[in-house]
């Protein structure tokens, strides 16, 4: 990246504020929708940080799995479950709010103090091939890419096979019930997915009308 | 450019992450604070990379590997959350007595 200096320290603040600001509205917003929509922002907001670190792969890869598979994961998840039902209160809410944000407030003090007072060893390499000693910069991808098949080959693969399992699990979990006491005629005749009849619980009103009225 | 912003930023969100972690009734809130945290722990992973090891970008290599592991655990986590729902018929955290002894 060849930014100016002042370039990057606007963009830096003005990215800053939509992780910071975004992740506020996340954790505290009331309507859930709207905190998906801004975890979104978030996510968009850190793909910019790595641009301006220099990390264009792994900032393309944020904007397509984050932005692009778990947002939308967890919009979906949020439409099958999403009842618009208030919680009931529990006791000691607000004692309980005012603590956890006295710890967070303390972490973050912690973290802040590590971060300051800490000498970094911040490398010297000059800008060059990375042959020959110089910073990766826009090869970053190759750079990655080489990293991958070489010496990350093991957690490369592992990987791979984390996702299927992953998928599988999930797929797993998240199907219904199947009764293995059904009748088996019953599947010669419909082509449909054999699976436990259950009740219509998030359409009601849909669920009362007579079958094949309107 | 300082590292150290980065640093601040990361453990801000960090922070963060973690209030909406223990301060959340909805289920799936308490996912997208793990989502955020994980993200939080992948800035500075690619900060040090940038300005620590520049040759050899181990650090990105990492932040890949967590960004894999972050979309299997959300489709997972999302898929017990559908599960428990239709047991139980609310996400409320309050309410869930399950693995508990």
């Amino acid at each position: 990246m060849n930014l100016a200096e002042g370039v990057q320290l606007v963009s830096l603040a003005i990215l800053s504020l939509i992780v910071i600001g975004g992740g506020l509205g996340v954790v505290l917003l009331a309507n859930i929708v709207y905190s998906a929509f801004l975890l979104g922002g978030v996510f968009i907001g850190i793909s910019g940080l790595y641009i301006l670190l220099n990390a264009g792969f792994v900032a393309a890869a944020q904007v397509l799995i984050y932005v692009g598979a778990v947002n939308v994961l967890i919009l979906f998840g949020i439409m099958l479950v999403n009842r618009r039902r208030t919680f009931a209160d529990s006791p000691r809410l607000w004692t309980r709010r005012i603590l956890t944000g006295a710890v967070c407030l303390g972490l973050f003090a912690l973290l802040a103090t590590v971060a300051l007072t800490t000498p970094w060893q911040i490398s010297t390499a000059a800008i060059a091939e990375p042959s020959q000693g110089g910073i990766a910069g826009d090869n970053a991808t190759v750079l990655i890419g080489q990293h991958f098949f070489t010496d990350f080959l093991l957690p490369f693969e592992l990987a791979s096979l984390l996702l299927l399992i992953a998928m599988v699990g999930a797929i797993i979990l998240a199907r219904r019930e199947y009764l293995p006491d059904e009748p088996p005629e019953q599947l010669a005749t419909e082509l449909t997915l054999a699976e436990r009849p259950r009740e219509p619980v998030l359409a009601g009103q849909q669920g009362q009308l007579p079958a094949g009225g309107n | 450019m300082q590292l150290q912003y980065f640093l601040l930023i990361a453990a801000a969100l960090f922070g963060i992450g973690i209030y909406g972690l223990v301060n959340s009734r909805n289920a799936i809130r308490v996912l997208m604070s793990i989502e955020l945290m994980l993200n939080a722990v992948n800035l500075n992973l690619v900060a040090f990379s940038n300005y620590l090891d520049p040759q050899e970008i181990k650090g990105q290599v990492f932040g890949v590997f967590v960004i894999t592991v972050a979309a299997a655990e959300a489709a997972v986590g999302l898929a017990i959350v559908l599960a428990i729902y239709r047991n139980r018929d609310t996400v409320d955290m309050e309410q869930f007595n399950l693995l508990k002894w």
